[in-house]
């Protein structure tokens, strides 16, 4: 997967939130993704920024174009260093929410993108990778 | 930081169009001041237009589907106007299909609706 500078954005104040889907938005539409795709986008990566706000902060959103073979996208890892989730399947499972919230953002954020993955450690915290592809 | 959108009034109804990018504190806001302004006014109707809204997270969506449930609970109806195609698309994979929430086209329709709503006793028919 060939590297591009990757954009940081820290996740410390509910403003950061609507920070990350800016400049998520933005480097999406640099790529060449059209608006749908950018309405997607800038939903997971507020899903992922709320999350770590209301659930582990501080963390980051790093943003940033990839390439692999002739695809190219863009990746979002959301990490922070907070309490980690204790069962990561439940947690995936649309409406579950500790909460109250609507339980929507980790199984919606998985299929507004195309490549999915978390890794989660109790008191270690917990990481995000989501890709989006061109199509 | 909160950002307060204004709450304008047309005969019975009132209309909030979000012309901003929201965070969470001002969504917040805006549904509180949509319920105050119902009670001070005793609008019968409020048409949230979201024609310039280009994201709807789940945050945003809850707080659209409980200021339409507590509008009800307090006698006023809420239409939703303007949502955009990408939104549309995103709220439904995200599985916020914002059930009860009553929609229209556009602002223009959203008022004919909210009208006929009121004549016929509210609900979602
Ligand atoms: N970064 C995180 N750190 C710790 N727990 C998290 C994190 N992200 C999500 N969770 C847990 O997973 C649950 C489900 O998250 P989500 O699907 O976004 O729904 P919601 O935020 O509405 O509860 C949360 O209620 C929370 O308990
Ligand atoms: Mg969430």
């Amino acid at each position: 997967m060939a590297e591009a500078e990757p954009v940081m954005v820290p996740i410390q104040d509910e403003l950061d939130i609507v920070r990350a889907r800016q400049e998520g938005r933005q480097l999406a539409k640099d790529a060449g993704f059209g608006p749908v795709d950018l309405a997607r986008v800038a939903t997971a990566i507020s899903e992922l920024a709320r999350n770590i706000y209301n659930y582990a902060r501080p963390g980051t959103i790093e943003l940033k174009k990839i390439q692999r073979g002739s695809r190219r996208g863009i990746q979002v890892v959301a990490q922070d260093h907070g309490p980690g989730i204790d069962n990561v399947e439940e947690a995936m499972r649309d409406g579950y929410t500790t909460s109250g919230g609507l339980g929507a953002g980790l199984p919606g954020t998985r299929r507004l993108v195309d490549e999915f993955e978390i890794v989660s450690r109790r008191n270690e915290g917990t990481t995000v990778t989501v890709r989006k592809w061109l199509r | 930081m909160v950002q307060k959108i204004p709450i304008l009034k047309i005969g019975e109804a009132l209309i909030a169009s979000i012309q901003i990018e929201l965070n969470d504190e001002s969504a917040v806001q805006l549904k509180e001041d949509i319920l105050n302004q119902i009670s001070a006014t005793g609008a019968t109707g409020v048409v949230i237009d979201l024609t310039a809204v280009d994201m709807v997270d789940s945050f945003l969506g809850k707080i659209v589907r409980d200021t339409a449930f507590m509008a009800r609970l307090m006698g006023a109806q809420v239409v939703c106007t303007g949502i955009q195609p990408a939104v549309a698309i995103t709220l439904v994979e995200l599985g916020l299909e914002l059930e009860g929430v009553v929609t229209a086209l556009n602002l223009e329709q959203g008022l004919v609706r909210l009208a006929g709503m009121v004549a016929g006793g509210g609900g979602n028919g």
